[in-house]
């Protein structure tokens, strides 16, 4: 029972952040169609930014929310340099734009900050808790705890001002969108740069755990997409029950099966998901985008 | 003063040779000597502190005199990681630079891919990289200054049987270097009567070890776990070894010997123990060692010249060129074959690495003496034995 508990606390607290970065491939994919594969690049902006502006003597709570503001207009940029002007092209491409951005951010990262592996002090100390014979850190409260509040605030945004309803409009459908006087291009600005607010607080959560360096936004990026795509892209919820069962999966797969096999398991994820259920769990009955 | 006994000696035997030879000494000639090295690329962690330390060394030899008054030339290439680049560029050397010996090769891979080029055109060649295939079969031409990582499972079951522990628990990454050491860790295990008795993976980018640690944790009769890996990996499984409260020592490999493990492992890092090069507490080694005065001699000129801490691998080129030039020296020529003969005549040579003694079927010369175990205390490393 002890380990049982022990793979179920170790798999929410990835699996957490796996539903953070699905929940940003979401958002850009509702507004826009376009699957980022630059959304890991956001976890590791975030991180990576805190940990090199605390270094630099800027105190915490400053680092991380200069970090957020920071992975918000990279965000932008990738929006108006990179996706904006091939606007219309087909989603394959936009796909490959977002592969290369990612690479592009990489390499920058390498030279703006530097190659080594890095961490951050945890949050409220790192005295695990021991709950049914399993230990917990207090950082991985930080990180589902953060998730949930973020879900909520989500939910919120979307259900209950203007502004998100228009987002949720515009995902509907486009063209009728800008019929009724929203602004469609804005919206889509709006998206990413959500989800790299979301991506970046990702990151700064979970570097006290996972560490960060510039490059570990290819994986969780891969692992994202997965969550994505089994809770059905383009659904929150979705995403959110996707992000967390991939975690799970991750650590009973590692716990109980082979560790060998740990990273192949979002993959196996994603081709079952193909195969069989298409539109994921929560994916509305195929509605064909001609 | 080993290392200057070993020099006078040199320079005695060269000038026999000389005025037996009449040759050598009458005319000041350049002797080249060529690198690959993987300078840049996912490997430079490697190859930036061995050319860094090439070039400087082979600067401050000329400064003060040369080789028996002949100039050393260095032609450097660098490789990258791709073996392919290296080979090609080990051909340039042998065919176009005529170099008379090579000191290169920062990985497995880019030595393995150059050791055919210069067995077939004869030209000694020391590897820095670290698998023991590079020497095991002994090729006629190739040599190699790093400890391997046989030997690094050897010294810690070895500290294990000092401390009565025989049931063993390892968690190895699965990538190039942490496969190699588990591999070779299960192969020497029951030379000291170590048993194996739980045996777990980890991806290059895995960030979360606990599932593993937990299976390992609930083994029956664990005594002491071992991780053999490289890079961020060891820093997390140290953190969930301590989340976990697993109480048996851990022991890590020398893949992690620098101080960013401590800083990424912080806390959890205390009483972790692990193999490695006596560079890594030069200034901790008694004054009586024997190693102490090339450590800090070489640790205090590199960070001088460079400004950056000092690694492990830079001591692997520095050792290489030193035999290399100590060879030369003792061969009295520049001639390929003569030199090579001389490195495997290495008896006594202090490197960073250790003492080496090479001969015909041993082309390392290191023992289990290379490797110190440390034990880490209060955030910093200290000699355990």
């Amino acid at each position: 029972m002890a380990e049982f508990l022990q793979f179920a606390f170790s798999g929410l607290t990835v699996g957490a952040v796996y539903a953070l970065v699905a929940l940003g491939f979401t958002i850009i994919y509702n507004a826009s169609d376009v699957v980022n594969f630059a959304q890991g690049e956001f976890v590791m902006i975030g991180g990576m930014a805190t940990v090199f502006l605390t270094a630099l003597g800027v105190p915490i709570p400053l680092a991380v929310v200069l970090a957020i503001l920071g992975a918000v207009v990279v965000g932008l940029l990738l929006h108006r340099l990179a996706i904006e002007p091939a606007r219309g092209a087909s989603s394959v491409t936009l796909i490959i734009i977002t592969i290369g951005a990612s690479i592009f951010l990489r390499g920058l990262a390498q030279v703006v900050f530097d190659k080594q592996f890095h961490t951050l002090q945890p949050f409220s100390g790192d005295t695990p808790i021991v709950v049914g014979g399993a230990s917990i850190l207090p950082q991985s409260f930080w990180v589902m705890g953060g998730a949930v509040v973020i879900v909520v605030l989500l939910w919120a945004f979307f259900n209950h001002t203007l502004i998100g309803k228009a987002v949720l409009a515009t995902s509907a459908n486009r063209l009728a969108a800008k019929l009724v006087g929203i602004n469609t291009g804005m919206i889509m600005s709006l998206a990413f740069a959500l989800s790299a607010a979301i991506g970046a607080v990702a990151g700064v959560l979970v570097t006290p755990i996972t560490l960060t360096s510039y490059e570990v936004g290819t994986l969780l990026a891969l692992k994202g997409f997965a969550a994505a795509m089994l809770g059905g892209m383009g659904h929150p919820l979705g995403a959110v029950v996707g992000g967390l069962v991939v975690g799970l999966l991750e650590a009973f797969g590692a716990g109980y099966l082979s560790s060998d096999y740990k990273d192949a398991i979002a993959f196996v994820v994603i081709l079952i998901t193909l195969f069989v259920l298409p539109t994921g769990l929560f994916g509305r009955a195929s509605v064909e985008r001609v | 003063m080993t290392l200057k006994l070993t020099n006078l000696l040199g320079a005695a035997a060269v000038s026999v040779a000389a005025l037996s030879m009449g040759a050598l000494a009458a005319s000041a000639d350049t002797i080249k000597i060529g690198t690959v090295l993987s300078a840049t690329g996912p490997a430079s962690f490697l190859g930036d502190p061995e050319m860094k330390t090439l070039e400087l060394y082979v600067k401050e030899i000329n400064a003060a005199g040369g080789v028996d008054g002949n100039e050393l030339e260095l032609v450097a290439y660098d490789s990258g990681v791709d073996a392919s680049k290296a080979r090609t560029f080990a051909t340039r050397l042998v065919e176009e630079d005529e170099v008379v010996a090579v000191v290169g090769g920062s990985t497995t891979g880019t030595t393995m891919a150059m050791i055919p080029v210069f067995e077939d055109a004869e030209i000694p060649f020391i590897s820095l990289a670290g698998a023991v295939v590079i020497i095991d079969p002994v090729k006629k031409w190739v040599f190699k200054t790093p400890h391997t990582d046989r030997m690094a499972c050897e010294k810690i079951f070895e500290d294990m049987q000092k401390r009565g522990i025989s049931k063993v628990g390892m968690i190895s990454g699965t990538g190039g270097f942490g496969k190699s050491m588990r591999d070779q860790c299960l192969d020497v295990a029951g030379n000291y009567d170590v048993e194996i008795i739980a045996d777990e993976t980890y991806g290059a980018k895995d960030s979360d070890m606990t599932p593993q640690l937990t299976n390992i944790k609930n083994t029956e009769g664990l005594e002491a776990v071992v991780n053999p890996g490289f890079g961020q990996g060891p820093a997390i499984v140290t953190r969930n070894y301590k989340q976990l409260g697993i109480d048996v020592p851990l022991y890590q490999s020398h893949g992690v010997a620098s101080k960013s493990f401590i800083e990424l492992a912080g806390d959890a890092a205390e009483g972790v123990r692990l193999p490695a090069a006596a560079l890594l507490v030069a200034d901790k080694l008694p004054d009586d060692d024997p190693q102490k005065s090339v450590v800090v001699g070489y640790k205090d000129k590199y960070e001088g010249a460079t400004g950056e801490p000092v690694s492990t691998f830079g001591g692997h080129a520095y050792d290489g060129l030193m035999m290399l030039v100590e060879a030369i020296k003792r061969a009295g020529s520049a001639d390929p074959a003569a030199i090579r003969d001389e490195i495997e005549k290495t008896s006594g040579f202090m490197g960073t690495a250790g003492v080496v003694n090479m001969s015909a079927d041993d082309h390392l010369g290191l023992d289990l003496t290379a490797f110190r175990m440390l034990e880490v205390k209060n955030g910093d490393w200290t000699i355990a034995e």
